[in-house]
């Protein structure tokens, strides 16, 4: 186990050109999909806060329901769209890291929406009033609320990155774990282990969750710097 | 848009009204202060004028147009803040109006000169005092030029020269030609700043008079009572 962990620690130490390959793709997938699963559930989700409509409960329980989507389910989905058979085949994006960001964005965008929709409606019960008195449309007021409450909002982007870049059943069925080409952090872990090489999956799996810590310490120190800076 | 007639209004989110048949009528110029006890109905009437309250029958008539209410601002007993600097809070006011950037830039700079607060600009908003937080306020409606502006109680808690300060911008925003309406508990000030009193109670206007003589010879039975101190608490609203 110890002699393990020192091999483990070495390929760290060396910059080992393939784990190198593969936390950069890790990043750019996750990454990836993280920004456009903001940039689409963030303003859905305050969309969702705000507006009073015919089905708005549905929608809000199916928000919340998807959050929780097993990433194996949605990578069967996401293969069925995008096989040659299926109506984006022609595309040819199946096992290439566009179909794994496609995959971890429809992951993520349910759960930023859902958070987004909480923190945004709570601030909208103190601020409805002032808003309406100033009057500010639906979508002013959607992004004076994304706006103020902005700080808050980097746990739901913390929770998405969380969700996509620890996942691993629709990258390894959307994209295949190709070497060089569409292996990330999880898929590699689960092959490595299965093959024996504990090396190199201890390797990434520090890696991955040195990624986590430092985001998550990242956050919490704007965080504080906000809270002293805007109260 | 003056005068501004208020006919049978009647407010009722629920089950029970708390504006019953209000009837009401508003000159252009000056400054009224609704006075009446906790729960009579100020704070809605003034709410319902604004457009903020939707009201369940009566009407309300700002001179045969259309209720104009890019023309009227409220400023709330607790102000909201955003998290952001004192400058881009006042421009919230602004954002509904088609005004060029230099243009909303140089009423910011006039109105926070007025109230006191240019050299805060840069400071965040939710850091101010609650005096400085209410003159903020203020400067976020005046910044709009409203020919109708609403305040709610503008000086609950605040210390007396907190208090004055806000007073004498009030008198200011007046002075530059808006209509206010105003609510308060605090006779002293609406003996200063008063034109004319509006008196609620129950859900009704059972007076409106000029200032003066509505402290010196009230003509309702209840607004007697109420000077005195000696107005009776409701027990429910059927009681």
């Amino acid at each position: 186990m110890g002699e393990t962990l020192l091999q483990a620690l070495s390929l760290l130490t060396q910059l080992d050109p393939a784990i190198m390959s593969i936390v950069g793709l890790s990043l750019q997938v996750s990454l990836s999909a993280l920004v456009i699963g903001s940039l689409i559930g963030m303003p859905f989700g305050a969309l969702l806060a705000v507006a009073q409509f015919p089905g708005r409960t549905t929608l809000v329980v199916l928000v919340n329901s998807f959050m929780g989507m097993p990433s194996v389910v949605l990578g069967v989905l996401v293969y069925l769209m995008l096989s040659r058979s299926g109506p984006f085949g022609d595309y040819g994006l199946l096992f290439s890291p566009t179909a794994m960001i496609i995959a971890q964005t429809l992951l993520v965008l349910p759960l930023i929406a859902a958070l987004t929709r909480q923190i945004i409606e709570d601030t909208w019960k103190d601020y409805e009033l002032e808003l309406k008195a100033n009057h500010l449309s639906k979508r002013q007021s959607v992004m004076v609320l994304l706006y103020d409450c902005r700080f808050s909002l980097t746990v739901a982007v913390l929770a998405g990155l969380g969700r996509a870049i620890s996942e691993v059943g629709a990258v390894m069925i959307v994209g295949g774990n190709i070497e060089g080409f569409t292996r990330v952090m999880t898929t590699a872990i689960a092959l490595e282990t299965s093959k024996g090489d504990l090396p190199l999956s201890i390797a990434l799996g520090l890696v991955l969750i040195g990624i986590q810590i430092a985001l998550n310490w990242g956050t919490h120190g704007v965080r504080s710097w906000a809270m002293r800076r805007y109260g | 848009m003056f005068p501004i007639r208020v006919k049978d209004l009647v407010v009722m989110p629920k089950d029970r009204p708390i504006l019953n048949g209000v009837n009401l009528t508003l000159d252009g110029d000056g400054i009224s202060v609704i006075l009446g006890p906790n729960g009579a109905g100020k704070s809605v009437l003034m709410r319902t004028l604004a457009g903020l309250n939707e009201y369940h029958s009566g009407e309300i008539d700002w001179r045969g147009e259309q209720a104009p209410e890019q023309r009227i601002a409220f400023v709330f007993q607790h102000p909201m803040m955003l998290r952001s600097s004192v400058c881009h809070n006042v421009t919230l006011g602004l954002k509904s109006l088609p005004l060029s950037k230099a243009e909303k830039q140089q009423r910011v700079s006039e109105v926070l000169e007025h109230v006191g607060l240019a050299h805060r600009t840069n400071e965040s908003a939710r850091l101010l005092s609650g005096g400085e937080r209410q003159r903020l306020a203020l400067a976020r409606a005046w910044v709009t030029k409203p020919r109708l502006l609403m305040l709610d109680e503008p000086t609950a808690a605040l210390d007396p020269t907190a208090t004055e300060a806000v007073e004498k911008i009030i008198q200011e925003i007046s002075a530059d030609g808006t209509r206010i309406v105003m609510t308060t508990h605090n006779m002293g000030q609406a003996l200063r700043l008063a034109k004319e009193i509006i008196f609620v109670h129950d859900g009704q206007v059972s007076e409106q008079s000029p200032s003066t003589q509505f402290f010196e010879e009230p003509q309702s039975e209840e607004a007697r009572l109420f000077l005195k101190g000696e107005l009776p608490w409701r027990v429910g609203f059927n009681a």
